[in-house]
């Protein structure tokens, strides 16, 4: 299994790990419901250096970038952050990314574990016309997540950067305990919060971790696992590749056409997403509340009616919300607020509504 | 906490009998390990069942596990406290977070189930692995 440089850091402070996607990382420290509901009222402290970093460099980094992805990164400025994807000819999902601009003609894209090896190949077969190189750095930044109301007290004892001057999705460049470091005001948990790229030993992260974890303690703020950011993607529905948004599902079906700019020139998935926003879509990714007790999750089906059938793409018991949430692409005619359909759970068939989203919003 | 009177399942489940009433629920193993449990799907009272049947479901926030009767017999008693506060299962596995009660038509049955000891083997062998 890989293992990420900070990996001595969770065991040392008892995390319970597995194997995610062949990367060995803590699941839960103190528990799940626990870890959650410390990030929406306190804070919590993640690593998330199995994430991919890939440098865009040269003349022609802009053009690149533009022709790989969705939303127009002409908008970006030096210091500015855009949640964009990697799209098929037909428009669906390769990944979804951040694309971070550095400089004039330098940009990080950072993109999911599991895809890193899939994205980069993808983008450099597709790139050559470019003046650019990219370079795959994943397996040199570490990445750690502070999430929470107090994030910003708890990072602002490392660093000398006044990071309270740093919008929401932008970043700065300063350092954190001493390691140059990329704090980036991101995250995926619904929160106010940051996340620190670095590059640094093995030692140097694990220390980096550690201190947070020590200082963060004094303030209720706790180390936590990926299954609270999974719960707190959720219940804020943030989009999860491999779940809710894949390469069978346009972006406009997963109802992120704030992230398509159509207007912007030529780019990959393009055409076909003309015609399908000429043609209207069919299905529609919708997230809904169970009615009834039980827990929905990924891969239940889902009836909505007339036969139809699909899947949960995730699911899970809101441990903030206390309520029974879930995200599912539905016919369109079944998609509007309120419509009533039912979830399979193993032998018997539950009541589920379609409900407003996000399902929480911080205040 | 003294589980001198209690017998356990390979599945982590633990059975204390009293005549020909067993009480069933989840060991602390167990519950460590499904996490935080957030709904309890319990049998009806009356419901005839048969030893290995899957007739319960824990639901915790990362997973769902079932739940197989250590023995058969028919459903008297299901701990409906649970609907409310599943959190119980976590807390007090071996007390309030009772799971239900079965009235065994065999209790021969029983003497397939382990004691303390041999259940803290397997738990040994089990992170030894």
């Amino acid at each position: 299994m890989k293992k990420t440089k900070l990996n001595k850091a969770h065991h040392f402070l008892k995390g319970k790990m597995i194997d995610f996607l062949g990367w060995e990382l803590p699941v839960q420290f103190s528990g799940i419901n626990e870890e959650h509901n410390a990030v929406r009222t306190t804070g919590g402290i993640f690593d998330v250096s199995h994430m991919g970093e890939i440098l865009f460099r040269g003349e022609q980094a802009l053009d690149a970038i533009q022709f790989l992805t969705s939303n127009n990164a002409a908008k970006l400025v030096p210091g500015k952050i855009q949640y964009s994807a990697l799209l098929t000819e037909k428009g669906c999902f390769i990944d979804d990314l951040l694309v971070y601009m550095m400089a004039d003609n330098q940009y990080i894209l950072v993109v999911n574990a599991v895809n890193i090896e899939k994205d980069f190949n993808w983008m450099k077969a597709r790139v050559s016309h470019f003046k650019v190189e990219i370079e795959n750095e994943s397996d040199a930044y570490s990445q750690i997540a502070i999430q929470g109301p107090r994030a910003g007290k708890l990072l602002a004892q490392f660093t000398d950067n006044d990071i309270s001057a740093i919008n929401y999705y932008h970043f700065d460049s300063g350092r954190v305990l001493g390691i140059d470091a990329i704090i980036s005001r991101t995250g995926y948990t619904g929160e106010d919060g940051f996340e620190v790229y670095f590059k640094s030993t093995d030692d140097q992260a694990v220390e980096v971790f550690l201190q947070l974890a020590e200082q963060g303690k004094k303030m209720d703020i706790l180390p936590a696992g990926l299954g609270a950011r999974d719960t707190l993607r959720l219940e804020a529905k943030m989009a999860l590749y491999g779940n809710d948004i894949d390469d069978s599902h346009t972006v406009l079906e997963a109802d992120l056409s704030w992230i398509l700019k159509l207007n912007k020139g030529e780019f990959i998935g393009k055409p076909a997403l003309l015609a399908q926003k000429e043609k209207g879509i069919t299905r529609k990714l919708v997230g809904f509340e169970l009615t009834e007790k039980g827990i929905a999750r990924h891969g239940y089906p889902v009836y909505p009616g007339d036969g139809a059938t699909s899947s949960v793409t995730s699911g899970t018991f809101a441990p903030y919300l206390k309520k029974s949430i879930g995200l599912t692409y539905l016919p369109i005619e079944f998609s509007p607020i309120g419509t009533e359909f039912k979830i399979g759970i193993r032998d018997r068939k539950v009541r589920a509504q379609v409900v407003e989203t996000p399902f929480y919003k911080r205040k | 906490m003294n589980l001198k009177n209690f017998k356990f399942t390979e599945d982590h489940e633990w059975v204390k009998c009293e005549g020909n009433i067993s009480t069933i629920g989840i060991t602390d193993y167990a519950q460590k390990e499904l996490g935080d449990v957030v709904y309890v799907e319990l049998p009806t009272p009356g419901d005839a069942i048969k030893k290995g049947d899957a007739c319960s479901n824990i639901e915790s926030v990362k997973a769902v596990s079932d739940i197989y009767a250590p023995v058969s017999g028919e459903i008297t008693e299901v701990n409906n406290t649970l609907d409310d506060q599943p959190e119980k299962v976590n807390q007090d596995p071996y007390g309030e977070g009772w799971l239900f009660k079965i009235k065994m038509n065999n209790q021969d049955e029983t003497e397939a189930l382990i004691d303390e000891e041999k259940y803290n083997d397997y738990l040994k062998g089990i992170s030894e692995e």
